[in-house]
């Protein structure tokens, strides 16, 4: 097992909901990256799961900026902490929308030009601040307030665009696996430019399930293979322990969907859909894991 | 050192003199010469400065923020579309309280396309929290970026400031230049609310309206503080470097019965004009205003006013006549002029005065009959 700090970054002043899955995953990630850590925040969940003035909840500077600019901000934040001559980690901790959407060009930007930094997008599928619309990390079938009758597109592959930017580090992790997730962003912040860390956030209100169950889902979108934890250094690829055994033996993803509001209803051309998805990921990361691609 | 430039390389030479930590940069017309400069001298290593090569204007704003907000200078150059796609950073780095300099070649917006000077892109900036200054020559546009670092940067002010100069008209005018060796004139920046990891500090935090509408008139506080900072850093840049501007260049102005206000280039052209009436016997003169944000207060009772706007905004008027007659009680002539890069002549400025007709708006070579 690996030792994870005792030392907290979140104070228990947040405004998160119950069961929150960002919380969560920030809490590790300030316990992998330590008190010289700046965050860098766009419009998302954490602009208000951290306080409100004059109060914040998080122990570390965090910098609130506009929905399409985090990675941007983080870019000339990082270069100006070069320039002083600190070693500062600049970590971005960004939703999916001011990822996939609003956010795509400043990060594709940012890792274009190798900015030293850490980009962290937790991922819980759609708008969840202003109360679950569709994204471009919406699944297929999942029901929104925008999309009502369920998604009709498939979730746009944002590891592989972060990948096309061949950043020293890539990797996917998961709420419900903490000391993976700790591991990954520890070994993220050893490597100079830039690096991407794609964290799934099981959401209770918006995924629609009961908040005790956070880490539970986390678990069924890891076995069902619906989400698969790798990683990627310079490019080599190795997919990681719970992953592998679900590529081995997968719970049916039937099993993920049931247990959550927003796939009720959904037909069976989706779930079929859903599945191809996921089988194909994993083929692909298994001969990328094998070299073979 | 005398030598011969452009308006943009002599932002850029001003810029270097300054040595900002960071850089961001955009490519835009007539702006781009500042940012290739600027990246000549980052890489011949006369200019020790981080360049971020940003891949928009909207990223160009946020990594100056990004940057300033660690206590860094910063600096960016941009011009009209530029501007407007980097709006809402414009507004943020004034709300951050961040001392960023930039400078804005002045140039219509589309559509369509159109390179050429008018200042409809500055005012569309303009209640954002930046100062913004409008120069007319080459010298002037490299004194006043001095300038703008210091006034940005004083504890008194902590707003960001934008240098405006006109597309080609001075952006591509070759003009002598003295450049300076600044010395101590812009002291090291020192940022109040610089991240601090061993001080750790939410910034823009979610903001109640109380707190909200706290900070709004401590903006407001440092612009009115601004006039002060401005007058300090003109007297001070006279004393040492023997040149001064002013809030607004009066020429000839003080027993003028007419008097031509413009922003600009076009500024400069009518004190031609002036000199042209003053030897028809017409009593003119003319004031250029270089600050407009914030609003310089001059009393123009008992004399007769034509103001040019190389601006407008759609159905209300000239910006600056609007803005002189919201302030004090004065029949102006309202004349717009020079939109898009339309040519406005010396001759055209004198035949404004000759012609006026006060309580009335122009737009000149378009609406002559009304």
């Amino acid at each position: 097992m690996t030792e994870i700090p005792k030392e907290e970054f979140i104070l228990k002043c947040t405004s998160a909901c119950a069961g929150c899955p960002s919380t969560l995953i920030l809490r590790y990630v300030l316990k992998a990256a330590g008190s010289d850590t700046v965050l860098v925040v766009p419009a998302c969940c954490t602009s208000v799961i951290q306080g409100i003035y004059p109060n914040t909840a998080v122990n570390v500077p965090l910098y609130n900026v506009a929905f399409a600019a985090a990675a941007a901000c983080a870019s000339g934040m990082s270069e100006a902490f070069q320039k002083a001559g600190k070693k500062t980690n600049v970590i971005v901790y960004a939703g999916d929308g001011g990822t996939v959407d609003i956010g795509i060009q400043a990060l594709s930007g940012a890792f274009e030009r190798e900015t030293d930094f850490l980009y962290i997008c937790y991922d819980n599928e759609a708008y969840g601040n202003t109360g679950m619309q569709r994204s471009g990390s919406t699944p297929i079938g999942a029901r929104t307030t925008t999309t009502p009758g369920g998604k009709v597109h498939a979730k746009k592959d944002l590891d592989a665009i972060v990948a096309a930017h061949n950043p020293s580090y890539l990797a996917t992790a998961c709420a419900a696996y903490p000391q993976d997730l700790f591991k990954k962003v520890q070994k993220a912040l050893t490597l100079r430019g830039s690096k991407f860390i794609h964290v799934l956030a099981p959401c209770p209100p918006g995924w629609r399930f009961s908040s005790e169950m956070t880490v539970e889902m986390g678990k069924l979108a890891v076995r069902s293979g619906l989400w698969i934890l790798y990683e990627s250094e310079f490019g080599k690829v190795t997919i990681n322990g719970p992953s592998k055994a679900a590529m081995i033996k997968p719970v049916p993803i039937e099993d993920y969907l049931s247990v959550q509001g927003r796939f009720k209803g959904i037909d069976r051309k989706a779930i079929d859909a859903l599945k191809s998805q996921a089988e194909q990921r994993a083929k692909h990361l298994q001969k990328e894991a094998e070299g073979i691609c | 050192m005398l030598t011969i430039a452009t308006g943009n390389k002599a932002v850029a030479a001003a810029v270097k003199e300054v040595r900002p930590d960071v850089i961001a940069a955009y490519p835009i017309t007539p702006q781009t010469e500042i940012v290739e400069q600027i990246a000549e001298y980052v890489t011949s290593g006369e200019l020790d400065s981080r360049y971020i090569p940003v891949e928009s204007e909207h990223s160009a704003m946020a990594a100056c923020i990004g940057a300033s907000i660690t206590g860094a200078r910063t600096f960016t150059a941009t011009s009209s579309h530029g501007l407007l796609y980097m709006h809402e950073m414009v507004n943020w780095a004034a709300g951050a309280r961040l001392p960023i300099v930039m400078a804005n070649v002045n140039r219509a917006i589309g559509p369509g396309w159109n390179v050429w000077a008018e200042h409809t892109d500055a005012f569309q900036e303009r209640d954002t929290g930046w100062l913004q200054v409008y120069v007319s020559t080459v010298q002037e546009a490299y004194d006043t970026t001095l300038m703008a670092f210091r006034i940005a940067e004083h504890e008194d002010v902590i707003l960001p400031v934008m240098v405006n100069l006109d597309g080609f008209l001075l952006s591509h005018s070759m003009q002598s230049l003295d450049t300076l060796n600044a010395g101590d004139f812009v002291p090291p920046l020192h940022l109040p609310h610089a991240i601090d990891v061993l001080n750790p500090a939410g910034y823009g935090t979610l903001t109640g309206p109380d707190e909200h509408f706290r900070f709004r008139w401590e903006i407001e506080k440092s612009m009115r503080r601004s006039r002060k900072v401005i007058a300090e850093t003109e007297r001070d840049f006279a004393e040492r470097f023997g040149r001064s501007y002013g809030v607004a260049e009066e020429y000839r102005y003080e027993d003028a019965d007419v008097v031509v206000i413009a922003m600009g280039t076009l500024g400069k052209e009518a004190e031609v004009a002036v000199d042209l009436l003053r030897n028809e016997g017409v009593n003119a003169g003319s004031l250029r205003i270089r600050w407009l944000r914030p609003f310089p207060d001059f009393d123009l009772s008992g004399r007769e006013v034509v103001v040019i706007d190389r601006d407008y905004s759609f159905g209300f008027g000239g910006v600056i006549a609007q803005s002189l007659m919201a302030r004090q009680r004065v029949d102006l002539y309202s004349v717009i002029a020079g939109l898009g890069g339309q040519e406005v002549t010396y001759d055209d400025i004198a035949g404004f005065v000759r012609d006026r007709r006060p309580g009335t708006e122009l737009w000149f070579g378009v609406n002559g009959d009304v």
